[in-house]
């Protein structure tokens, strides 16, 4: 058994530079398929975090004839006296804050030019407006009373070229289907990295939103972060009360969850096809390495080796190929996702102009124990697999042709 | 006793359409302890007829016997098993594991054949000695001349004490000195250890050492003679 370990060993060590590449080949695909799985896990938590603290909340209740798609304003549509009930919804044991917010269409006009904004009247002092209070990069946040300020986020401050203190003119449909307008001194420019959803959010203290679009004393929802998600079921079930609907964060990011649904079903194809070119490669070397030693294989077979014995002398021989492979993928591809999972990978989203998804600025890696083992394993059951063909070719060889061959 | 019969064998070869006839139905008994030299030009099936009683291949028709055993019908595992032990091979190229050293090559029958590690080394120093390569144990096959690598291949054969060597113009590739000392260790170990020797050659400074030349003409015996 060692010896044939030896034996093996050493016959990679024949071409070591054919060796080298092979094994770096699988190393390079185990690199890039780790990778990949940290990449995409890291865009998922950061898509599906960042979406449910700036935009989706654990939780939503809305009244159950608010559609969200038409930023509805109509009285009906509308909660009422929406501090009281995101007060008792506050008191519920795993809510972490409870906030009701009012949505807008709008207008932000300077002298030189405008863009299309979404309008939310938040409260400045709740827990649930801490990312956008967190965010600001010049200026300062907005006050609860607050009556001519707004806060805008850095992309769109660069684009219309504003700064804090900065007067604009915002422009918002109103309850009774009008516009209202007003001017609006810039209070603060925040950021909260997420470019697609700073370029299109401005802020307002709930009580001046109110006003200004005529909605008196009511909101569009009530915005809940729960102390842990796998509670959201469970707060669902006691949120139930006629005439409002209970959102929870899958259903107000159905797209980016089936995105992710489809993403991970087209990575496992990805990761065959990867797989399968490293594997020619393998079975190439391999195929090369037994015509090469058609000769050595008869003399062997002439001195009594049964073919079950060739058959394991080669698929030691890919074994030894992997496991190299393997360590250098581990070691090329853990350099990498430790990297980026440091320092993330930048990534352009203005490019991604999907409404309602929402990704970072720049991706955090992360490759978690249970990607990592799978793919390692199954990284190594390709390149064994690739072993067995020409191991087989090898076993199969009557000595007498075996022999007879030029080498 | 009789090592090895063959009783009426025949030998085709078929490539495409075109069937070649290697044998036509030799008969030929080889006793124990015979040095026994094939003779015959090209193409007369000196080869062949090594392969088949090398277990190296099946005839298409007749009878192999090894050791009172018949082996014509056996399939590659069972004739690999037959070999392993029973039967030794010189090539006429050097045929060594390169990356194995002399004393690795050596050790490679004694391994399938199951020996422990201490019986390895006793038998390996004894045959390194007596085909006079006692000092290039270590040597991996380039590190040896021709004629080094040829005696490394008969002490390859004789490891595991096999009944019959089989050798296939083992002088071919080498010079006429280095010829005459592979020629000379053969004759000395089959006169010490008994080992019968059967070897295909057209090299008349080879035939010499023979005590029995069988000579084959188109797939026949055409002459069976003793030699004082």
């Amino acid at each position: 058994m060692i010896q044939m370990l030896k034996l093996a060993f050493r016959n990679l060590g024949r071409n070591r530079r054919r060796t080298f590449f092979s094994a770096l080949a699988m190393g390079l695909a185990l690199a890039l398929l780790l990778f990949m799985a940290a990449f995409i896990q890291g865009e998922v938590g950061s898509a599906v975090e960042a979406s449910i603290q700036l935009q989706s909340g654990h939780l939503q209740v809305r009244t159950a004839s608010y559609d969200e798609a038409k930023t509805s304003l109509k009285w009906e549509d509308l909660i009422e006296s929406p501090e009281q009930v995101a007060g008792q919804i506050a008191s519920i044991g795993p809510v972490a804050a409870a906030t009701p917010r009012l949505y807008a269409s709008g207008f932000l006009t300077t002298r030189n030019e405008s863009a299309g904004v979404r309008v939310v009247g938040i409260d400045p002092t709740s827990d649930a407006s801490a990312p956008f209070r967190m965010g600001v990069l010049d200026g300062a946040f907005l006050a609860p009373d607050d009556r001519e300020g707004v806060l805008i986020g850095a992309p769109l401050a660069n684009r219309l070229d504003l700064s804090a203190g900065d007067s604009v003119s915002l422009s918002v449909n109103t309850s009774d289907g009008d516009v209202a307008e007003q001017a609006f001194t810039i209070r603060g420019i925040y950021s909260t990295k997420t470019s697609s959803f700073d370029s299109v959010t401005v802020f307002l203290p709930l009580a001046k939103a109110q006003v200004l679009t005529g909605a008196q004393d009511r909101a569009s929802t009530i915005f809940v972060l729960l102390k842990d998600t796998a509670q959201t079921e469970a707060v669902v079930a006691s949120l139930q009360a006629p005439g409002f609907q209970v959102l929870t964060w899958r259903d107000l990011n159905k797209l980016l969850i089936q995105t992710e649904e489809l993403a991970s079903s087209y990575m496992a194809y990805f990761y065959l096809i990867v797989l399968a070119i490293a594997a020619t490669v393998i079975v190439n070397t391999q195929i090369m390495s037994v015509y090469e030693r058609t000769r050595e294989i008869g003399i062997l077979s002439a001195l009594g080796m049964r073919g079950r014995r060739l058959l394991a002398l080669f698929l030691t021989e890919s074994g030894f190929l992997a496991l190299a492979g393997i360590l250098l993928g581990l070691v090329v591809g853990g350099a990498f996702v430790a990297y980026f999972t440091r320092y993330g990978v930048p990534i352009d989203v203005s490019q991604f102009g999907v409404t309602g998804m929402l990704f970072s600025d720049r991706i955090y890696t992360e490759l978690t124990a249970k990607d990592a083992i799978q793919l390692t394993v199954m990284t190594l059951i390709v390149t064994l697999l690739a072993g067995v063909y020409p191991a087989v070719l090898a076993a199969r060889m009557e000595p007498v042709a075996a022999l007879r061959a030029e080498k | 006793m009789e090592v090895a019969k063959v009783e009426n064998v025949t030998r085709i070869y078929t490539v495409g359409k075109v069937e070649t006839q290697a044998l036509r139905g030799v008969s030929l008994a080889i006793e124990s302890g015979e040095f026994t030299a094939l003779v015959g030009p090209s193409g007369s099936g000196k080869t062949t007829l090594l392969q088949l009683l090398g277990c190296l291949d099946r005839p298409t028709g007749g009878r192999v016997i090894i050791n009172g055993k018949d082996v014509s019908q056996l399939n590659r595992d069972q004739r690999a098993d037959m070999r392993r032990g029973t039967i030794g091979f010189i090539f006429q190229f050097f045929a060594l594991i390169p990356t194995l050293t002399a004393y690795e090559n050596i050790e490679m029958p004694l391994l399938l054949n199951g020996h422990t590690a201490a019986e390895r080394q006793a038998r390996i120093s004894e045959l390194l000695d007596a085909v006079g390569l006692g000092d290039r144990g270590a040597s991996r096959p380039d590190q040896l001349s021709g004629g080094q690598q040829q005696r490394v291949a008969i002490a390859r054969a004789l490891a595991s004490k096999p009944s019959l060597i089989l050798a296939d113009e083992p002088t071919a590739n080498l010079d006429t000195p280095n010829g005459q000392q592979v020629m000379e260790t053969m004759t000395r170990l089959n006169k010490e250890t008994g080992v019968t020797f059967v070897f295909a050659t057209h090299d008349p400074r080879v035939i010499q050492y023979a005590r029995r030349i069988v000579t084959l003409r188109d797939g026949l015996v055409a002459e069976d003679k003793a030699v004082k």
